[in-house]
């Protein structure tokens, strides 16, 4: 979709690739990044450069300058923050008090003139034909103006060659509550009912939905030849001609050196088995839209990531130019990765508003919210090599993971990427089940990946009798994580930490932790517009959407910080398609990109505002100088003004200015990261494992608002603690029907499982762009957590967890309390 | 689908009038609404009790307690004689589903809640208590399910305020337009060996008015454990009630409950035995605790919950003996 615009910051191995696959930004495979430069040299020479000095570096190591060729409208290098007045300090979110008290509207909070309420139709096999499908009484049922039948579902893999399957009228059902139709109606009740009224009649086909039962050469089939996923606006298409065969598709395979060289130079080898869960996204507001068709203009409300990969994708599928195609997100409720495009349900609300010729609205139930996308599970082999001195002389992953109907449950970044290490072979296997398709979810791959990565260092270290903390120095060159490192030895008792399964009674204590390793990408579809009105008021528009991540309040602080003037005085409308572009929000993309536009667009217009004002000041416009807040004629300070005073002065209502994002100003290689720490108590008579303190030491280049920074690693801690303890999917393996597709029995933490959590953030100044900012969505906790938690498990207990979530059922099997192994 | 008449009462005359075959009381509508939501139960009437006075109140006397089945749950956890007298069923009730549902869900309906078990909760599924043939949780995903009288069905009681009540030796009083009668709680849950279409021993027409503990022996000490997957909302994977008559440190008799071992709440008689005329001491509570368990017939997936049972049987007596503070698995109870 919109690939060929996104800049590549970096080189992506094929694992990059695909996690760029999983993530929202769409990073295709190492050849195409070659072929599609960053920016390409001809068009970087024909832009008119001049040459600044910047800041650079971690202030624990010791800052430093680096020149930089720049375009010549962009601001002056930013200060550290140590020198801002508004970014880099904690600042409430913008819109907080809006979004408790109710007064923020969120998707399910708008309400249309004549709008109308949908429901859709789920299949009620895992696995079928559909012969036919009778609407007439869910048609006449009192209150319904419109039924649609899917010609198409979105989401799921797509057969290579489609002769391989007999032609069928309507989409194949693949997966229990697979999309099939929607009713809209007068009253969500009457949609509820006459929904059920849809009948279909199904030709049932064999179904699996155990990820190592489908590998079986017996298994039924999910698609009867070669299938991949087709790209959507989240990111799509896991690795594509792969060998398939049966359900299993792949390797996705990336070899550097030679492995078996490596190994056989080594001094200690670790090889071990890891298993994780099927995790759903379960944000608090489910996908869903409220879609009004007009002939003039289709306007979508929705719960997105991304205003324009909705607007590009009903673009497509409706053939409606994007100009008259408005999407918008005021509000959001969460998405974690699962919410681009338009989706099944924003593609069938639009159908439906076409037909009834009224807006409507809908919103996927629960359940439906379980089954629309998920984080793919693992099993991955994983086997190193080092040598005594503690060097890595060679990995080896293999991983099988199912994405249900879909592909990209891949997990190699996390050892392709954090270590050195000279000879690597990744072999990633997809395994289709009749199950919903997997999706982007927080850093696709990498808590399944750093699973097993992370607790294999650790059983490493302990191999070559060196401490994991000081052996992990030994081949990490990351110097944040470096930092990172060393705050976790000053500020815990790590040093202390007892040997494995030291403590006597049926309580055992551990200490454990894990790194974890992002990448920055750079969205160039990011721009805003600055506007400063006559009565001195100032506001920004753009497009970007703030899932959550307080993508408003960071917004608020740059323009603030430009003009000398509070944020909360800033008014920030974004969410809008009628705004200029912004970027899709995932894989940590957003404030990276859009806050350098940000940042130029009040930079441009503040001098819009000086070149307007300077003539019935009597003085040239480089005359004026724009500093606290204040307009003063360099020449004579007495002459100073507010910013009210001097916009009054301007000869036109308004000045505006707007600015795109342009490329990173060079293009190194650069990995964001965190390191977090672990201490925790587990019960070895009720399998029960308290996490009691955590500590993260994070990284995302200069922290624009540490406050919201730390709210999200906060968040991606606990969704870490979630993921390692509770969360799990459930499939029935008789019927293919999720048993536990709520929120009684998809355990996700609560109050009382909350630890003690200290965040700290370093500043890494990386000179790339007006602002140095990186997103933090990613490496927020949720990569770290569960393997730093099988680390402290080990610490505690002596026994390594190699199954995910850690449950009684799995602690008790593992530490040999009972003979039963639940499959993970 | 879920049409019904609403009937709001105010004097359990008025709602006697309406409890027939089809319509159902209903009190805090917990779980109620959950049934109705899943398609489990569609009942023409529900008879609205919540505002009948008569049903409201504790009172505590020499005889023992008398509980209004309207009190609520959180009602129950802050009463002083409670905690004081009847510790594991303030200690049950303080420890059930999340603060805002026990401040909704009543003792009578924490009693009526229907069983856990995902296939019979699923439409999808008609089990045997639907009046299907089969058990789907037998060779299904079983992991929840119950260890012990799981032959023909394996779902659990999961009422955390039964346990320690029958472990307590209450009796419910139910009441009909034909007067009222009292069932001891031990005789108050249907096996589904007896029958799989009732649960209870209550009759359509019958409303349960009270619910009475009597007071315990002198020397009596109780308390209550569970554990979840998670402290913060979660069902119980184990929990137990136990209750002591205590004559100086040795255990004159004890009375001890299983919660979500089997179909219905479970008296551990085995363990039970064990400790009557003992000294309490970790060894005996532990020998109790194994008891307890010893017939177990644990399903593919929930063999961990015999140790389970077993550790929360055995810590539970030390709690009740007052030689354990504090469950080590609580939530800052490792500390």
């Amino acid at each position: 979709m919109q690939n060929e615009e996104l800049e590549l910051q970096q080189e992506k191995s094929p694992e990059q690739g695909k996690t760029g696959k999983d993530a929202p930004v769409h990073v295709p495979h190492k050849k195409d990044a070659h072929a599609n430069p960053a920016a390409p040299p001809n068009k970087q020479a024909s832009v008119a450069k001049r040459t600044d000095s910047f800041l650079y570096g971690i202030p624990q190591l010791g800052l430093s300058r680096v020149e930089r060729q720049v375009p010549l409208n962009e601001p002056p290098p930013m200060p550290a923050n140590a020198d801002l007045k508004y970014l880099g300090k904690p600042t409430p979110r913008y819109d907080g008090v809006a979004k408790v008290t109710g007064a923020g509207k969120y998707t399910a909070d708008v309400y249309l003139p004549g709008m109308l309420y949908a429901r859709m139709v789920g299949a009620g096999v895992p696995h079928a034909r559909v012969l036919a499908i009778d609407t007439t009484a869910a048609e006449r049922y009192p209150g319904v103006r419109a039924v649609h039948v899917i010609q198409h579902v979105l989401g799921n893999a797509e057969l290579r060659d489609p002769s391989k399957e007999r032609p069928s009228r309507y989409p194949i059902v693949r997966y229990m509550g697979q999309p099939m139709a929607a009713v809209a109606a007068t009253s969500q009740a009457a949609a509820d009912e006459a929904a059920a009224l849809v009948k279909v009649q199904y030709d049932p086909m064999g179904f699996v939905v155990d990820r190592d039962a489908a590998r079986a050469t017996d298994a039924p089939s999910v698609y009867p030849g070669p299938a991949d996923q087709g790209g959507t606006a989240g990111g799509g298409g896991g690795p594509a001609n792969v060998p398939q065969v049966g359900n299993v598709h792949g390797p996705e395979r990336k070899n550097v050196g030679d492995v078996a060289r490596g190994f056989a130079e080594s001094d200690v080898v670790v090889e071990g088995e890891y298993y994780t869960q099927v995790q759903t996204h379960s944000a608090l507001e489910t996908h869903g839209v409220v879609a009004d068709w007009k002939a003039e203009e289709l306007t979508v409300y929705a719960s997105t990531q991304g205003t324009s990969s909705v607007r590009n994708e009903l673009s497509e599928i409706f053939k409606l130019p994007k100009s008259k195609v408005r999407v918008i997100t005021e509000y959001m409720g969460g998405g974690f990765g699962a919410k681009f495009g338009a989706g099944n349900e924003g593609v069938v609300a639009v159908e439906l508003s076409r037909k009834a010729k009224a807006p409507v609205r809908l919103m996927l139930d629960r359940r439906e919210e379980h089954i629309a996308s998920n984080r793919p599970d693992s099993h991955q082999k994983l086997k190193i090599g080092a040598k005594r001195n503690g060097t890595l002389t060679a990995i080896q992953l293999t991983s099988y993971g199912t994405a249900g109907v879909g592909t990209g449950a891949g997990t190699a970044g996390p050892a392709t990427n954090m270590y050195n290490c000279p000879n690597l072979l990744t072999e990633e296997y997809d395994v289709f089940i009749n199950a919903g398709p997997g999706a982007a979810f927080r850093a696709p791959g990498h808590p399944q990946g750093c699973f097993a990565l992370e607790q294999a260092i650790d059983d490493l270290a302990e191999k070559l009798d060196l401490d994991p903390l000081e052996f992990r120095g030994r081949i990490d060159d990351s110097p944040a994580r470096k930092v990172e490192r060393q705050i976790i030895l000053e500020k815990t008792d790590w040093r202390n930490r007892h040997r494995a399964g030291a403590d006597p009674g049926p309580i055992k204590r551990g200490i454990g932790l894990s790194q974890s390793v992002w990448y920055r990408f750079v969205n160039l579809n990011s721009s805003c517009e600055v506007r400063i009105s006559k009565d001195g008021s100032v506001e920004l528009m753009s497009a970007v959407q703030d899932i959550g991540g307080g993508t408003k309040t960071m917004l608020a602080q740059v323009v603030a910080e430009e003009f000398g003037i509070p944020p909360q005085s800033v008014v920030i409308r974004i969410g809008d398609t009628r705004y200029p572009i912004g970027p899709d929000s995932g894989g940590s993309v957003t404030t990276g990109s859009i806050s350098p536009a940000a940042r130029n667009a009040a930079h441009q217009a503040k001098q819009h505002l000086l070149a307007a004002i300077a003539p019935s000041l009597g003085v040239a416009p480089d005359q004026l100088e724009f500093k606290d807040g204040r307009v003063s004629v360099a020449s004579d300070p007495s002459r100073s003004y507010s910013l009210r005073q001097a916009a009054a002065k301007m000869p036109t209502d308004e000045v505006s200015a707007r600015a795109t994002r342009v490329p990173d100003y060079t293009r190194d290689k650069i990995t964001y990261g965190g390191v977090d720490y672990v201490e925790l108590a587990v019960d070895t008579e009720t399998g029960r494992v308290h996490v009691e303190r955590v500590l993260g030491v994070h990284d995302c280049g200069r922290p624009m608002n540490p406050l919201g920074v730390i709210s999200q690693i906060n968040g991606g801690i606990l969704q870490g603690i979630s993921y390692a303890l509770f969360e799990q999917r459930i499939m029935d393996r008789g019927k293919g029907y999720m048993l536990n597709a709520d929120l009684e029995n998809y355990k996700i933490l609560g109050a009382r499982e909350v630890p003690q959590i200290d965040v700290i953030l370093i500043e890494n100044y990386i000179a790339q762009s007006s602002t140095d900012a990186a997103g933090i969505g990613e490496s927020a906790g949720i990569i770290a957590l569960a393997a730093a938690i099988g680390n402290a498990f080990y610490n505690a207990t002596g026994v390594r967890m190699r199954r995910l979530p850690m449950t009684p059922a799995r602690v008790l099997a593992a530490l040999g309390k009972t003979d039963q192994e639940m499959h993970a | 689908m879920n049409r019904f008449t609403f009937v709001d009462c105010t004097t359990v005359a008025e709602a006697l009038d309406h409890l027939k075959q089809g319509s159902v009381a209903k009190a805090g509508g917990i779980d109620l609404l959950d049934l109705m939501k899943d398609g489990i139960v569609s009942p023409s009437m529900l008879v609205n009790i919540r505002r009948v006075k008569e049903l409201h109140g504790i009172e505590t006397s020499e005889q023992g307690l008398s509980l209004g089945p309207l009190t609520t749950l959180s009602e129950l956890a802050a009463h002083p004689v409670i905690q004081k007298t009847y510790t594991a069923l303030s200690d049950a009730a303080s420890h059930a589903a999340t603060p805002q549902i026990r401040n909704m869900a009543t003792v009578g309906g924490n009693l009526m809640q229907r069983q856990r078990c995902w296939y019979f909760r699923s439409s999808e599924y008609n089990c045997l208590r639907k009046g299907g043939s089969e058990c789907f949780a037998q060779k299904g995903e079983n992991q929840y399910h119950a260890i012990m009288g799981n032959e023909i069905c394996a779902m659990v009681h999961p009422s955390s305020t039964a346990v320690p009540l029958m472990a307590f030796g209450a009796q419910v009083e139910l009441t009909s337009k034909k007067g009222k009668r009292t069932v001891p709680l031990n005789e108050f849950y249907i096996r589904p060996d007896e029958s799989l279409l009732d649960e209870t021993v209550v009759k359509s027409d019958e409303l349960i008015t009270r619910i009475l503990v009597p007071a315990p022996a002198a020397g009596t000490r109780s308390a209550y454990q569970k554990y979840g997957e998670k402290e913060s909302f979660d069902w119980p994977l184990a929990d137990a009630g136990v209750v002591l008559v205590m004559d100086g440190n040795t255990c004159r008799s004890a009375s001890i409950v299983m919660g979500v071992a089997a179909p219905t709440p479970l008296h551990a008689k085995a363990a039970e035995v064990v400790l009557a005329g003992k000294t309490i001491d970790e060894a005996t509570a532990r020998a109790a605790g194994k008891a307890a368990v010893d017939s177990a017939t644990p399903l593919e997936q929930n063999g961990y919950k015999v140790q389970l049972f077993h550790t929360v049987v055995y810590r539970t007596i030390l709690l009740a003996s007052g030689q354990l503070k504090r469950d080590p698995s609580a939530v800052g109870g490792m500390a």
